[in-house]
């Protein structure tokens, strides 16, 4: 089934230019230059890639070191203020400098392509909305240098992720550190508006002939779920860092509780954003699940309809369950009661995903390359990461779960667990196309097994001190807790990680220069993106693609059988 | 399964677990947990299974390069993966609802006693508005048992930022907020001391914002309730000299002063009352006893925060310290009360627990020496 017996079908063939040559040439200055002022969706995603891979990298760090502090009670490896503004920095990139950007980065490379248009709708808003959220990332690391806060000068924020008022007010946080937070999520918040608005305008306005919405690969319709998200959440989050921002320096009294505002309005604002950013981050690696399990199940995907619906289902259902993060703070019983049941809805739509992948696999070929292993441990870490999430919304246990390390440990599962081993079966799956070049499948099968082992190690025993009465953010702890080794696997578990992301990184480097010819369609899959060379011209497609089914590459590869004759 | 019972073993070494409930509404929420994990354990077991089976079933082998039969959905499976998933739900949140509202709106006992717990940066304040006491970092409570049933009803509020009170053998946590009373409730069965600490990010020092619950027999309670309603004396007479009044250069002194400025209706918090006027001897000053002690506590900025019942330091920011060596641990829990501790706590609070909001006031080593010696009397 490889790509050398592919019939020739005018439409899709033709937009394979294999003459186009992939080197570039130029000066060094003019190659950095020609990288800064572009405005190619292809070239945005792999500066939004790169970028979130480097912050990746330093948050992973940032995280090594709290684990070296948790190791022992009482430990003194690093100031509590210092782990303060530790555990702040590492969730705050992790989401806004990591989550985001990786996802843009490959919505903006991959959605053009699935629906065969050479550009996003807004090539220069989208460079824009790169740059800016460079910015953002870049402003909020300088207050490691510039910021002055509680400890003197050279601090970083030292709130929490969430920035809990009336702790980010002045007085309880003087000095710059709240601000260049505040200001720094708010760049990219404009950023991350660009490319909502992109993709919006990209999926509706942009598909080739004959790629109907209901013909449209899962992939595009869960990116235009998502950036509908971003629009509806990321607006709160900024209009709450315009209100902190006249607190602290207009003498606003929203959130400042001694002059009457209230702590409860930011924990409202905050999570109105928060929790659909958690499903800004997860459906997006839904949509690369939705296109790599099916692939290497050799099976289309099941229930295309159902997956369409419980996309948009989950996009709906996640406007309301915000305040099932403050069952503690004070809400009615009422309250309590109706968040949990919205929260425990949200289980429907993804209990439908997750069935209908396993229904994708039953009945295939499954061929075990480096993607499908972790979709594989995508696939086992959902369902545990889902099953713990419907542990917390039941209000009255998350009395006692609340802040505490059962949730780091809930959390880290679905970020970790589904969304950083889907990410990297995206990377594996893609770098071929990104490049030209294969990543490396020993090296790969090395990564898999070690992230797997040292996951497992870290996020499962996490959930144990939690249920002991370990509360998150605490720089240390006390000896007589029974807390002690479990904290100790957790760390070595945290370190195994890092070898593994360790391998990753050297994979990337070495497969781009030594690894694999990939050729345009190195896995035999469906899509569009595999009709182009590897990797796509400027242009894309010679040829605007037309299509006449879901897999138009099947239709190609199959003409006895294909997909068109049965929609 | 085996990772339950490594759980269970752990559970046993550790008195903060929330499968040990001593109270009430921790024991509600310890059975709800028991359901909840049956049911997500028996889904889990289920899915993993099935995928676990697919995942070996449908292996491609090697030599088979054709593809499978493409399948596109089917409506009725569709249809039972959702129906089923809603009829668990229906389940679980009549459940939630059920221990829900008979926890969060229990109604209040006319037996029950009152606390108002006020969070501070990085400590508690606990007061006992039925008998007038004032104490910080360990509650005392009474035992409640189904015959004489005493249970403690908590107004939680906050001084600066948000805290949250947990406990989790007594009770699930609740969070404290400034501008805002939280309520909660426990009724501990049996005597002891239970642990827990601020579960809401509060800054610098939230980890060592520690927290013990004393579970006491009743009548041990009312005799703990008694010796923190006694005041503190003032050690030190005011001189012959100072007792005149018509005597200009020493007007009022210690609690002579302030029982006469009250009755000739200066306000409380003018020079007047306050007793520095007291001069101490050169050989007073340099000895290590408590008089000393009290006298440069007096003098110092200690009384801006500290309250010592009964004697002219009435500070409301910090702990109050009436009765000091009746707790067990100092800072919130951040070390034990020992005379070595409070002697470094003083000298410098950032050595014990840095963030503390305490300041390092400079005395001189014997003027620590003395101040210890002093609070080493508030029993």
């Amino acid at each position: 089934m490889g790509a050398e017996s592919m019939p020739t079908v005018p439409g899709i063939e033709a937009g394979l230019d294999r003459t186009s040559g992939s080197t570039r040439t130029g000066t060094y200055l003019e190659i950095v230059h020609s990288w800064i002022v572009t405005v190619d969706h292809k070239r945005l995603g792999i500066l939004y890639i790169c970028y979130a891979l480097v912050f990746l990298l330093v948050a992973g760090v940032e995280a090594l070191m709290i684990r070296v502090q948790l190791f022992f009670p009482h430990n003194n490896f690093v100031s509590p203020f210092s782990f303060n503004r530790l555990f702040t920095m590492h969730g705050t990139t992790m989401v806004f400098l990591v989550g985001m950007p990786i996802l843009f980065g490959f919505g903006n490379y991959l959605v053009p392509l699935m629906i065969g248009a050479r550009d996003m709708a807004f090539p220069r808003l989208n460079a824009f909305s790169f740059w800016i959220s460079a910015f953002a990332g870049l402003l909020l690391y300088y207050s490691f240098i510039g910021g002055v806060g509680l400890a003197g000068a050279g601090s970083a924020p030292d709130v929490a992720w969430f920035a809990y008022a009336p702790l980010t007010e002045r007085a309880f946080s003087p000095g710059h550190t709240v601000d260049y937070w505040a200001v720094a999520l708010v760049a990219s918040g404009i950023g991350s508006i660009g490319t909502a608005i992109n993709i919006i305008a990209t999926v509706f306005c942009m598909r080739c002939k004959g790629m109907t919405l209901f013909r449209m690969p899962l992939l595009p319709w869960l990116y235009a779920t998502t950036a509908f998200l971003v629009l509806v959440a990321v607006s709160p989050l900024t209009a709450a860092q315009a209100m902190l921002m006249i607190d602290r320096y207009l003498g606003g009294h929203f959130f400042d509780t001694q002059a009457g505002g209230s702590a409860i309005l930011w924990a409202h604002f905050f999570w109105i954003f928060g929790h659909p950013e958690v499903y800004v981050l997860v459906l997006p690696v839904f949509a690369f699940a939705n296109e790599i399990i099916p692939v290497f199940s050799r099976k289309a995907i099941f229930g295309y309809a159902a997956m369409v619906a419980a996309s948009v289902g989950i996009g709906f259902i996640s406007l309301g369950v915000w305040a099932h993060h403050m069952f503690t703070i004070g809400m009615t019983s009422f309250g309590n009661a109706f968040f949990t049941l919205s929260t425990m809805l949200v289980s429907i739509p993804t209990g439908i995903k997750t069935f209908n992948w396993l229904a994708t696999i039953w009945g295939g070929k499954i061929r075990f390359a480096t993607p499908m292993l972790f979709s594989v441990a995508f696939l086992f870490q959902w369902v545990i990461a889902g099953l713990t999430g419907i542990m917390l919304s039941i209000s009255a246990w998350n009395w006692q779960l609340h802040n505490s390390y059962f949730v780091v440990a809930h959390f880290h599962y679905v970020l970790v667990g589904a969304i950083v081993f889907m990410i990297f079966a995206a990377i594996y799956y893609w770098y071929p196309k990104i490049t030209g070049r294969m990543l490396n499948e020993r090296l790969g099968k090395w990564h898999f097994w070690l992230m797997v082992i040292g996951f497992h190690m870290t996020f499962d025993v996490m959930h144990f001190p939690g249920l002991l009465g370990m509360p998150r953010q605490i720089f240390t702890y006390e000896p007589d807790r029974g807390w002690t080794l479990l904290n100790q696997i957790i760390s070595v578990g945290g370190f195994i990680q890092g070898i593994a992301v360790l391998v990753f990184v050297y994979n990337m480097v070495h497969s781009y220069f030594r690894g694999k010819e990939a050729g345009p369609d190195p896995w035999d899959a469906w899509t569009l993106e595999w009709s182009t060379t590897s990797p796509p011209p400027d242009y894309n497609f010679v040829v605007d693609p037309v299509v006449a089914s879901r897999r138009p590459l099947w239709d190609l590869k199959h003409p006895e059988d294909p997909d068109s004759a049965f929609e | 399964m085996a990772a339950l019972f490594c759980a269970g073993g752990v559970a046993a070494a550790s008195p903060t677990s929330i499968f040990a409930p001593a109270s009430t509404p921790a024991r509600e929420l310890n059975n709800l947990s028991i359901f909840v994990l049956a049911i997500t354990g028996l889904i889990f077991v289920g899915v993993s299974g099935l995928l676990v089976y697919a995942l070996v079933r449908y292996r491609a082998r090697k030599e088979d390069v054709t593809e499978p039969p493409q399948v596109f959905g089917s409506l009725q499976i569709e249809l039972s993966w959702t129906i089923i998933p809603i009829l668990i739900i229906v389940v679980l949140f009549l459940t939630t609802a059920r221990v829900l509202y008979k926890l969060q709106d229990a109604p209040e006992p006319a037996t029950a006693l009152d606390v108002t717990v006020v969070g501070h940066q990085f400590w508690w304040e606990f007061r006992y508005p039925q008998y007038n006491v004032t104490t910080a970092n360990e509650l005392h409570v009474p035992v409640s048992s189904t015959a004489a049933p005493r249970p403690t009803f908590m107004k939680l509020t906050s001084a600066d930022v948000m805290h949250s009170f947990w406990v989790p053998e007594l009770a699930g946590k609740t969070d404290l907020l400034p501008n805002r009373v939280n309520e909660m409730w426990i009724d501990p069965q049996k005597p002891g001391m239970y642990v827990g600490q601020c579960a809401q990010f509060c800054g610098s020092e939230h980890a060592k914002m520690l927290l013990r619950v004393y579970v006491d027999m009743p009548d041990q309670f009312a005799q703990w309730i008694a010796n923190q309603q006694r005041a503190q004396p003032e050690l030190i007479q005011p001189t012959p000299a100072a007792q005149d009044p018509s005597e200009e250069s020493a007007p009022n002194a210690g609690n002579a002063g302030i029982v006469r400025a009250a009755a000739s209706r200066i306000p409380p918090n003018s020079p007047a009352t306050r007793g520095n006027i007291v001069a101490v001897s050169g050989e007073e000053s340099q000895e290590i006893s408590a008089q000393a002690g009290q006298y440069v506590f007096e003098h110092e900025a200690c009384i801006s925060c500290h309250t010592v019942a009964g004697t002219v330091a009435t500070g409301r920011y910090g702990p109050d310290l009436t009765h000091l060596m009746s707790r067990e641990t100092l800072a919130s829990g951040a070390a034990p009360n020992t005379r070595e501790n409070l002697l470094a706590w003083i000298g410098d609070p950032n050595q014990i627990k840095p963030g503390s909001l305490m300041p390092a006031m400079h005395l001189s080593d014997r003027q620590n020496e003395q101040i210890t010696a002093y609070l080493l009397t508030l029993k």
